[in-house]
């Protein structure tokens, strides 16, 4: 399984920011190995996330992305203690789900 | 603090409730190859549902004036019009235009930010595309430089 | 005639540098850049898999690294970075965070730490190697660097360092020195520092292990020493062979009161 993201809420005022690191290679499929063989395109095509079960954003991604993504978006009407779930799902059907509360 | 055994089975209890909900905007997360292959900025809002793009001033990209890397490039968009439905981040010079495209929902702000491989130096593109198809957009230019061989 | 003309030179000169003032400058440029990265660093998922591993029980003897010494006492790893490389009584010999790792990893872990040295970066086990490193120079973000000098091995490992940067050699005759004895220099957009003396918060052994974001690579300090020694066109020094924790004492010593900003995040 894929390594875990790094998910980071912070509530300020009336929103949360939330920052997420993926754990990705995000191939694009264009790049030769060291052999010369082109190495296959994978990557994330896409990003969901959920606040409190309640599904919040969706997004499509491209191999533009780069390595390791960072997404940073806001969440309404969120706060301290609720839950922010992200999922992300790749080319290859690979997917992953974590997890982190609002601090 | 959870475990992380417990994280993980709340997240597989989310992703099953995500998976049933079939909340309409969401039922079409799927891949828009189109959008993703098309080498154009306005291809790719057209594989969208979006009109000739038109600059607007009420839709912001944000990024570095130079990148010191091309591998990874923070780029943002937003606006602060309503009856937005999608936001675009694009590349103009990369192979294929579109990087990201992200629904814009009553729940989050119409505000993204990510980071972008670049090719090479280009002008990068925030689009957004409102609910009739008009499509908005801001650029600006950022320079890639070729870096040393320290760092 | 020439009047007229240097007037002109002098009008075209003065429209230049006004809107060169006006514009920034590459380097104010790159700063903001360097910035915009700070928030968001790659590094944390190694580290945060660094420290999955140090509780994780694996290895022949499936054990933790819990018990690990890394200079401070037993499972002590707050701090342990900036102190090191030190002497080590169990072992014998001055050593540096990566080899402190292989030591733990092999007597606690029953795994093989020859076998370890040979893999190369990215593959295996270094992969794990290279997520503690992170992990446990995470865990000492901020502190300043104050190695020990108080042993004779780490007095005589000071030396063998400083003559090994000195040391010129290879197809080119180049030496760390040679982009690193300096004040002010560079090679293209990349500042070199002078590594000679303490260079400054974050610099130098207070940056690595850094995340590099032109090739998507997390890397610990003996990477770094080992694609110095590739730019130099030497052979590869051995993972962590006394050649490369020499000149982390060199480094680390002369970086005596600079705050590790590690893990950081690179070109």
């Amino acid at each position: 399984m894929a390594d875990p993201m790094r998910i980071r809420a912070q509530a300020a005022g009336d929103k949360v920011t939330v920052r997420v690191l993926m754990s990705h290679e995000m191939e694009t499929g264009q790049r030769k190995d060291a052999a010369g063989k082109t190495v296959p395109a994978w990557f994330i095509q896409e990003v969901t996330a959920a606040h409190n079960s309640k599904p919040v954003l969706s997004a499509e991604w491209g191999p533009g992305v780069s390595k390791n993504p960072f997404l940073q978006f806001a969440v309404k009407g969120a706060k301290a203690g609720d839950k922010i779930a992200v999922t992300w799902k790749d080319n290859k059907g690979d997917t992953r789900t974590d997890e982190a509360t609002v601090t | 603090m959870q475990t992380r055994r417990e994280t993980i089975q709340q997240s597989m209890v989310v992703a099953g409730l995500l998976a049933s909900a079939g909340f309409p905007q969401f039922a079409h997360a799927a891949f828009n190859k189109n959008g993703f292959d098309a080498k154009s900025v306005q291809d790719a809002v057209k594989a969208y549902g979006g009109g000739n793009i038109a600059e607007s001033k009420d839709v912001t990209v944000t990024g570095p004036d130079i990148a010191e890397n091309g591998a990874v490039v923070p780029l943002g968009a937003s606006t602060s019009l309503s009856g937005v439905k999608q936001l675009l981040v694009l590349v103009e010079k990369n192979p294929s235009a579109l990087i990201a495209m992200f629904h814009v929902s009553d729940a989050v702000d119409a505000n993204f930010l990510t980071r972008a491989k670049m090719g090479q130096s280009s002008d990068v593109y925030a689009v957004a595309i409102m609910a009739d198809g008009k499509a908005l957009f801001a650029k600006k230019e950022v320079k890639v430089t070729l870096g040393g061989c320290g760092g | 005639m020439k009047h007229s003309i240097s007037v002109l030179l002098a009008a075209g000169l003065i429209t230049l540098s006004q809107s060169s003032l006006a514009q920034k400058t590459a380097s104010q440029s790159i700063d903001e850049y360097r910035a915009m990265l700070q928030d968001g660093n790659p590094a944390d998922l190694f580290e945060a898999k660094g420290e999955g591993l140090w509780t994780q029980k694996r290895g022949p003897k499936n054990a933790s690294l819990e018990k690990c010494d890394l200079g401070k006492g037993p499972g002590v790893f707050k701090g342990a970075f900036v102190e090191l490389p030190k002497y080590f009584a169990d072992t014998g010999r001055v050593q540096d965070l990566e080899s402190r790792l292989l030591t733990c990893m092999e007597t606690l872990q029953g795994l093989n730490a020859a076998e370890i040295a040979k893999t190369p970066f990215g593959r295996g086990e270094q992969v794990n190697m290279t997520a503690l490193a992170t992990w446990v120079a995470a865990e000492s973000k901020g502190m300043k660097f104050n190695l020990p000098q108080a042993n004779q091995a780490e007095k005589t490992f000071y030396e063998v360092g400083k003559r090994l940067f000195f040391q010129r050699g290879g197809p080119h005759d180049f030496a760390c020195a040679s982009c690193h004895a300096e004040d002010g220099k560079r090679i293209r957009l990349q500042d070199l520092p002078n590594l000679t003396k303490n260079a400054g918060d974050g610099i130098g052994v207070a940056a690595w292990p850094a995340y590099r974001v032109s090739n998507g690579q997390m890397w610990g300090m003996q990477q770094r020493l080992n694609d110095c020694y590739r730019q130099q066109r030497f052979p590869y020094p051995g993972f962590a062979s006394d050649a490369t924790i020499a000149l982390g004492v060199y480094l680390g010593v002369n970086s005596q009161g600079s705050a590790s900003i590690a893990p950081a995040i690179k070109r």
